[in-house]
């Protein structure tokens, strides 16, 4: 790793204090919003963003400035930082906000000042008090700084900015669920359409909700210009990324790293390789809601068109490894929990097809799983897909169902057959990806079973 | 010009083409072309929510099945309905939900209308795959929740299609119904998880109404049999002058079941009265034959006035028998006998003591057809013009002062137009309760930003959704109104084109109002001068601004004069005669509009055409074939003055209940017990009855046919559904006889023989080809036509007063504050305010019979500010007496914010505290009406 690549953690690994602003601005802080504010256009600075090649870090990838370029032209507009970062396996908005709120800020007043927006909120994960407490301070100093409130800078930009307390559910990071929240009401998300957020967001104006770690990108982008970032990383996925590395790994951590790594290297060169250097049985790439990769599929790099190739997707960048002793079934069964306990409940697809997702599976990992369970839980899956109101049923409900069963059908067969917990070999427990041949939606078959 | 249709869309549904206007859903373009997607959550008078998602569609090229009750089409777009996959995801979900309905649940168990189990029968979901559950935290079985006097929660047969939450949001705007928890363990609750019968639900039915499963459904409170020979009936509520139209549904000559029509005007709401509230019909204690007081049960004494211990009360009325006292004081009599003594007896006094020495309490309960036989009996066979109801104790001051500024009582707009009003002023009406449904009209139009202003001394519940709400003290509207109009001429807000073209008079209101400047109308009615201001721009500089009052504006000494102030405001603006705008006094009684357009009222004939007018009484005499007389005749109280006073000695009453209903009770029981000869009609032995002569059995408005005209003008019909108990018969045809028995008599004295015109009406429809012709303003409405749809009068116009007043221009007529005729001393240092409870009808005869009401609110009660309960060291809940100078009565403290502290507010429905024992029987000397707002009392800690 080189550290001078290290665009969003270098400052904040090397200098201490830098959430004070006045340690920040020593260091060049604020220089890109007064850079922006007195010498760019708007337009400028869309631009900018549209050219780097910034694609959205929250999960879903998608382009920046493109997400921008939808927004309805009505005023007010709103933005929202979604810092609800409640992923299994992710954590790299926290890092970032304990460690460098400014520069979060600094992308907010950019954003803002891009799109016409003069009230903005970032909506923070409740168990965050932290850093709740901690960014109401850096709000405060930048307050007093003149960079937040009226006539910033002599500019003529106003702009304010509060933060939220998240309502303590998964579902309050989906970005309509995340302004129903903000509104005061239960984080059911909104229909699509036509609730988009850039067309009708936070009440009912044109809104931009967009992830902690792109708010930190755009203020690079703007300091650096589009020429600069996209010199990071690959030309589908320019920019650095932070990699949240965790479970049966050395060196499990936070890794700001570009998306050229393949997810190998990721896991043997940068984490260490596998705990008790064991056999490597899983990884899931992206977040828990990423379908999982066997050990065949793991010379993929870390891009986001890339990952959307072998099935899978980028994710949040939370990477999961899994060891030999895993047992695919409880994997599952864990993450059908989280699932089944974060399903919102506004419809009935997901509301009723979880909590049997996870009861099969718990039937089946305890011994008394039947052989047409998995077809079932195939069939609620396929049930779920598309029909749903957002997508949470299908990204951690399922995708990982779909792809554990899939691709570690041989595990599941054989607590089915044996009616007890079955951990097979490596080798034994997963299809070889060509024999795996998707029919339809949701009907499966595989070739050597 | 022509009015341009909307863009076409085209698409294909199923293979066909067809071609829809652009916001039309998918599932709506279906509908229309006979192909029905199911739904479950969806409903076509709810706001689509697509949370069920049985109605995912196949879209050709889309990546997700979209839900059709909410996906708009789009041009050229292929729909398919009923694909492999489409079939396969539908099932799938059935059978989910399916899994852990309880099969059958209570509604299919009923009638077999479980919309789930219908959809699973269809799609043929026999053995569902879902079966087995491991799971060791699951919620259900949820207990039952029966704790709604009316409706029986079984949370397991919920399928969270929300439709209970929209009825209640957005259709009642009672917000009551939310969501709890999340995921699999999301359920409905009320309020913040409390049972339903504890929480702020007001049991008007309406997530019931809407429930597809057995989750929510009308507890069973008639008990029949099968339910397989189940009739319904259309007619229209019997409560209030809302009127909404009901279904009954009858089962073996009993009404087990009230729903609300959708095809009504009130679009099938109802509150808990009309919906709950039917089952008084078929009490034990119903009338069934004629009574005579027995000649031992002379001098009249009242019989169960004297209650003072509440459960026994409570228990009387329950019981199938009448009490004791009751069954030693009247015998059973045959119609013939009762019928004849009546005649014989009243034409005795008539011969005595002429004409005025006779009157009669019609009903605003009964038809028109009946009210108009009513006033007619009393004007041709009494001969006297002493025929009054209870619309004098309501808005008799508001017509009052309608009828000389504008020359006409009727209301001039509808009230559904509240919702294309920019703003609404609701003064002395506590419309939640007294006009429900009504009111879910105003809180719709707040919910969507019409900006609504509410005043009244008493805290109403609509003030929760009001965007002002204005506390003034008791009794001082007309100085707030003189206020409210100062401002707006001051700033020139007024509509000057309007007061110059259809105002006369303007220059007296201008130097009236002049004296009301805000500083000094603070200090007269306590509300701050920035307030006044506020509320008077709001009004002042309104496109379209209407105004909505009640009891609070006319029970007062001064009703006529704030009537007067409410409508020079009106015209003042130039607020009247367009949509969303105008004056509506919201009336009381089912029928209170009607009676009075029928005549039953002292000093007009039918049609409001005056006694005293010689053109008018010679047209009645013509059709008539009797003399009239041509003196207005007593109203309401004074004919009670005047029984005291021995100048009235025979009296019939139908369907009246004086005795609780007027003011200064102990005046009224000594007027009855004056009276020589008193013939009561009514379905109850009510306190009044108790003092009667002759008792004859009457019939309830479920049991006969007839018209009623609501407080929106309307002219509805009514149907039987059921017949009458026993021998009771209908109030028009004990009229009828009656009548005819007197006029024999009376030809008999004066040897006319045969020379008599008998009244001969078979149905209700002859009497109604009899009304119309004599009532210009009723012209053109026929039986037929009302059984199609809802007629208003005058001639289907919903707005009137568009040109031109009746009285030409609309006259300003100035009102100087007055304070109320008794205010609080050092002795009675309180402010007595009176009224009504959500769940009772006036004397509670009828609704004090009804299982349902009687439970949700079977005790009297004083609301009183928690600091005054303080300062009487009495706390929430205790024995208070309450004292006027005219009575005192004891009941139990509420502790309540809704009346201010000075005040205190207690119903008058409840015989055992009867309000109007303490009740001030002072007049307005224009409508005369009493002030039944406002008397000082005194209260103190009961010993």
């Amino acid at each position: 790793m080189d550290a001078s690549r290290c665009i969003l953690t270098r400052e904040m690994e090397t200098i201490p204090n830098l959430t004070d602003i006045d340690i920040y601005i020593q260091h060049g802080g604020y220089q890109t919003v007064e850079k922006a504010l007195k010498m760019m256009k708007p337009e400028e600075v869309v631009k900018a963003v549209t050219d780097s090649g910034l694609k959205g870090r929250g999960g879903a990838g998608f382009p920046t400035g493109r997400k921008w370029s939808l927004l309805a032209n009505r005023f007010p507009r709103y933005l929202c930082c979604n810092a609800d970062e409640s992923e299994p396996a992710s954590f790299k908005d926290r890092k970032l906000l304990e460690g460098n709120p400014h520069r979060v800020i600094e992308g907010m007043i950019l954003t803002s000042y891009a799109n016409g927006i003069n009230l903005g909120y970032i909506y923070i994960r409740g168990e965050f008090f932290q850093i709740i407490e901690q960014m109401d301070r850096a709000f405060a100093q930048a307050y007093e700084r003149g960079y937040l409130g009226k006539n910033i800078l002599g500019t003529g930009f106003d702009l304010d900015l509060y933060t939220h307390p998240g309502a303590g559910a998964y579902i309050c990071g989906e970005e309509t669920g995340l302004i129903e929240s903000l509104e005061g009401n239960r984080p059911y998300p909104r229909l699509k359409p036509p609730y988009f957020p850039a067309a009708i967001g936070l009440w009912q104006a044109p809104t931009i909700v967009n992830n902690v770690e792109t708010m930190a990108d755009v203020a690079l982008v703007v300091e650096h210009g589009a020429d600069w970032f996209k010199g990071f990383g690959t030309e589908d996925s320019t920019g650095s990324r932070l990699f949240g590395l965790c479970g049966h790994v050395k060196k499990p951590g936070l890794y700001e790293l570009e998306s050229t790594i393949t997810l190998r290297s990721l896991i043997y060169d940068v984490g260490g390789g596998v705990r008790g250097d064991k056999k490597l049985k899983a990884v899931i790439p992206g977040g828990i809601s990423a379908p999982v990769l066997t050990p065949d599929e793991l010379d993929v790099t870390m891009e986001f068109g890339e990952m959307a190739k072998a099935g899978t997707m980028g994710g949040t960048g939370g990477v999961v490894v899994m060891d030999e002793t895993v047992c695919m079934v409880d994997a599952l069964l864990n993450i059908s929990m989280f699932a089944r306990h974060e399903s919102c409940g506004q419809c009935t697809p997901c509301r009723e097809g979880m909590p049997w997702i996870n009861d099969m599976l718990r039937r089946i990992e305890q011994g008394h799983g039947r052989q047409e369970d998995i077809d079932l839980l195939l069939d609620v899956c396929f049930n779920i897909e598309g029909r749903t109101v957002c997508v949470f049923g299908q990204a951690p409900g399922v995708w990982p169902t779909r792809s554990f069963i899939v691709k570690y059908l041989p595990e599941f067969q054989a607590h089915i057959e044996q009616h007890k917990c079955v951990v097979l070999p490596v080798e034994e427990s997963y299809l070889r990806k060509e024999n795996v041949e998707m029919l339809g939606v949701g009907v499966f078959r595989a070739k050597n079973s | 010009m022509e009015p341009q249709s909307p863009p076409l869309v085209r698409l294909t549904i199923d293979d066909q083409p067809v071609a829809v206007p652009a916001d039309t859903t998918i599932w709506e373009a279906a509908r229309g072309m006979g192909i029905h997607i199911p739904v479950l959550c969806h409903h076509p008078k709810l706001r689509p929510v697509a949370v069920c998602r049985v109605c995912a569609v196949d879209v050709e090229k889309s990546r997700v099945m979209p839900a059709a009750c909410i996906r708009q089409v789009e041009e050229g777009i292929v729909v398919r309905t009923d694909t492999d996959r489409v079939r396969r995801a539908r099932k799938t979900l059935v059978e989910l939900l399916l899994a852990e309905h309880p099969t059958p649940c209570a509604k299919h168990a009923r009638s077999h209308d479980c919309e789930l189990e219908l959809l699973g029968e269809q799609l043929d979901i026999t053995s569902p795959r879902f079966s087995i559950r491991p799971s060791s935290f699951v919620l259900r079985p949820f207990p039952p929740d029966p704790s709604s006097a009316v409706i029986a929660v079984d949370l397991n047969a919920c399928i969270l299609c929300d439709r209970c939450i929209r009825a209640c949001d957005e259709v009642q705007v009672n917000e009551v119904i939310g969501r709890a928890e999340k995921g699999h363990r999301a359920h409905i609750v009320f309020d913040d998880g409390k049972p339903m019968g504890e929480s702020t639900c007001v049991s008007c039915g309406e997530c019931q109404a809407y429930c597809p499963t057995g989750a929510l459904i009308d507890k069973p409170l008639m008990q029949v049999k099968a339910p397989s020979t189940v009739q319904t009936v259309d007619s229209v509520c019997p409560y209030c002058g809302v009127g909404c139209g009901v279904t009954y549904h009858v089962h073996d000559n009993t009404i087990v079941q009230v729903t609300g029509r959708t095809d009504g005007h009130t679009e099938g709401r109802l509150c808990v009265k009309g919906r709950y509230g039917f089952d008084y019909s078929h009490h034990p204690q119903r009338l069934t034959v004629p009574l005579i007081r027995k000649d031992e049960a002379y001098p009249k004494q009242p019989l169960s006035a004297d209650f003072t211990d509440y459960k026994e009360f409570r228990d009387s009325l329950r019981s199938p028998e009448w009490n004791e006292r009751i069954r030693e004081t009247f015998r059973e009599a045959t119609w013939d006998e009762a019928l004849d003594l009546s005649a014989r007896r009243l034409m005795d006094i008539k011969t005595r003591f002429g004409s005025g020495a006779l009157a009669g309490f019609g009903s605003a309960k009964v038809t028109n057809e009946e009210a108009y036989l009513f006033q007619k009996l009393i004007r041709t066979v009494f001969g006297t013009n002493n025929v009054d109801h209870c619309t004098r104790l309501c808005h008799a001051s508001s017509v009052a002062a309608l009828m000389e500024t504008i020359g006409s009582g009727a209301v001039s707009n509808i009230f559904q137009e509240a919702l294309d009003a920019d703003v609404l002023l609701v003064i002395g009406s506590n419309a939640n309760e007294n006009h429900p449904v009504a009111a879910t009209y105003f809180k719709q139009a707040a919910k969507r930003g019409v900006t609504l202003i509410v005043m009244d001394p008493r805290r109403p519940p609509l003030a929760n959704q009001a965007t002002h709400y204005v506390r003034f003290k008791p009794g001082t509207d007309v100085a707030l109104l003189n206020g409210l109009m100062h401002v707006i001429l001051r700033d020139g807000l007024h509509d000057d084109a309007f007061v110059r073209e259809r105002t006369e008079n303007f220059e007296a209101l201008r130097e009236m109002v002049q004296q009301y400047p805000p500083d000094v109308v603070e200090k007269i009615t306590g509300v701050p001068r920035e307030m006044i201001e506020r509320i008077a721009f709001a009004y002042g500089r309104a496109e379209r601004a209407m105004i909505f009052w009640g009891m609070g504006i006319s029970q007062h000494t001064t009703g006529t004069d704030n009537a007067r102030c409410l409508i020079s405001l009106c015209l003042l603006t130039g607020n009247i005669g367009r949509r969303g705008t105008g004056l509506h006094p919201l009336r009381g009684q089912n029928n209170v509009q009607g009676a009075s357009d029928v005549g039953l009222i002292p000093f007009a004939l039918p049609g409001y055409q005056r006694v005293d007018d010689l053109a008018v009484r010679t047209k009645f005499e013509r059709a008539w074939g009797v003399p009239l007389d041509p003196r207005p005749g007593l109203t309401v109280v004074e004919i009670m003055h005047a029984a005291l006073h021995g100048d009235i000695k025979g009296m019939l009453m139908m369907g009246e209940n004086p005795f609780l209903s007027d003011p200064n009770m102990n005046k009224v029981r000594k007027a009855l017990q004056a009276l020589d000869f008193l013939v009561v009609q009514d379905i109850f032995l009510t306190e009044t009855a108790e003092f009667a002569d002759v008792i004859l059995p009457a019939s309830t408005a479920a049991e006969k046919e007839g018209t009623y005209v609501n407080t929106n003008r309307m002219v509805q019909l009514g149907r039987k559904a059921v017949d009458p108990p026993g021998q009771a018969r209908i109030d028009g045809d004990i009229l009828i006889d009656l009548a005819n028995r007197m006029m024999e008599i009376e030809a008999g004295v004066r040897g006319q023989g045969s020379g008599v015109r008998k009244w001969e009406y078979r149905t209700s429809r002859d009497v109604w080809d009899e009304i119309v012709p004599l009532t210009p303003l009723f012209d053109g409405i026929t039986y037929d036509e009302m059984a199609r749809r809802t007629v208003i009068w005058p001639h289907d116009e919903q707005i009137i007063f568009t040109q031109t007043f009746p009285r030409g221009r609309g006259k300003f007529v100035p009102a100087e504050f007055a304070p109320a005729n008794e205010l609080p001393d050092a002795e009675y240092p309180f402010v007595l305010n009176t009224g009504r409870v959500l769940q009772h009808w006036h004397t509670g005869t009828m609704t004090r019979r009804t299982k349902a009401l009687d439970e949700i609110a079977p005790e009297p009660f004083v609301e009183v500010a928690p600091d005054d309960l303080t300062r009487l060291g009495v706390r929430d809940g205790d024995w208070v007496t309450v004292a006027s100078r005219r009575g005192v009565i004891t009941l139990r403290t509420k502790a309540s914010t809704k009346v201010s502290p000075g005040s205190v507010f207690i119903p008058f429905h409840f015989k055992e505290a009867a309000v109007n024992l303490l009740t001030n029987d002072a007049l307005d000397p224009y409508g005369k009406i009493p002030e039944f707002k406002f008397c000082a009392v005194r209260v103190e800690k009961a010993r």
